[in-house]
């Protein structure tokens, strides 16, 4: 369903980038938009919460993850949502530093204040029309990945 | 439809940059600037002269500063649920994985090192105002 052979040796300091998304469709838009901005990017994809722990935990098949530089977290998926996963987190000591940005159709006022609040870095409105998703991949890739300062792995 | 920004900064050379940077990227930025973390903490909390002042949109927040410095600044924020919500950039000198750490820790929004640079300046300034006040979804006020 996903590569879970870490082991690329492509690059030398690789961007690891963990999407959480049950959309195969999103996914596939996701990587060809991040292949389109930055190669340097490796996309792991987790496909529900629970799967997403499970990789930030390097349980199981994930025992050789690396940790995320940026996650990015739609919010409605079937077994643990995105709510969920954002909660655990970001009150779990050894995770919580990592930049978890918020990809969702929604555009609920009640949905973007809970995620501020709890602690997600950012919150993005994924774009119907594929320009602006694919133009909206190129800013998450130009700022949080070339601009910002992102926290090196403990 | 204002976009309101705090700037927390006490380098008076660093708010009028950072004035003429979002002047030029941005006109419908209204930057206001609290000087240390005790007067950004009486903005945010509408207190004595700050009582009519709007909710920020995005604070940028320093990380050195006399009185009360980033950090604490940031930690009161992000502790207090009416203001939580707000996000915060830290903008600061520091390149320290020490500070980048902390600052992820005590949930700020994103990490910013200031370049020296002038034209480096103005494009970090362009790349708040792109991702934060045009892609990003901003909080309403509460």
């Amino acid at each position: 369903m996903y590569a879970h052979d870490y082991t690329d040796g492509g690059n030398d300091m690789p961007l690891e980038v963990l999407l959480v998304e049950d959309s195969p469709g999103d996914v596939r838009l996701t990587q060809e938009a991040f292949r389109a901005a930055n190669l340097s990017v490796h996309l792991h994809v987790a496909n529900d919460g629970v799967e997403a722990m499970a990789f930030l935990r390097r349980e199981g098949v994930h025992a050789n993850a690396p940790r995320p530089d940026l996650t990015l977290l739609d919010l409605n998926m079937p077994r643990m949502d995105g709510r969920e996963v954002l909660a655990q987190i970001k009150k779990d000591d050894r995770l919580k530093t990592i930049p978890i940005a918020i990809l969702t159709t929604s555009e609920s006022e009640a949905d973007v204040a809970k995620s501020y609040e709890l602690h997600a870095n950012c919150y993005l409105c994924k774009p119907v029309q594929l320009a602006a998703f694919e133009s909206l991949v190129k800013s998450v890739n130009d700022f949080w990945l070339t601009k910002a300062r992102l926290p090196q792995a403990q | 439809m204002p976009l309101e920004v705090l700037l927390v900064e006490d380098s008076g050379g660093d708010v009028r940059l950072t004035q003429e940077a979002f002047h030029a990227v941005n006109p419908a930025v209204r930057l206001h600037v609290a000087n240390d973390g005790i007067e950004a903490l009486t903005f945010l909390r509408h207190e004595g002269v700050f009582v009519d002042v709007p909710r920020p949109d995005l604070t940028l927040l320093d990380l050195n500063m006399p009185r009360m410095d980033g950090r604490e600044v940031l930690a009161l924020i992000k502790n207090d649920a009416s203001l939580k919500t707000i996000p915060v950039v830290i903008l600061t000198t520091s390149d320290a994985d020490g500070d980048i750490a902390k600052s992820y820790q005590l949930h700020a929004n994103c990490y910013l090192r200031t370049p020296v640079q002038l034209n480096a300046f103005e494009s970090l300034v362009k790349s708040i105002n792109d991702f934060w006040l045009t892609k990003a979804t901003l909080p309403q006020i509460q």
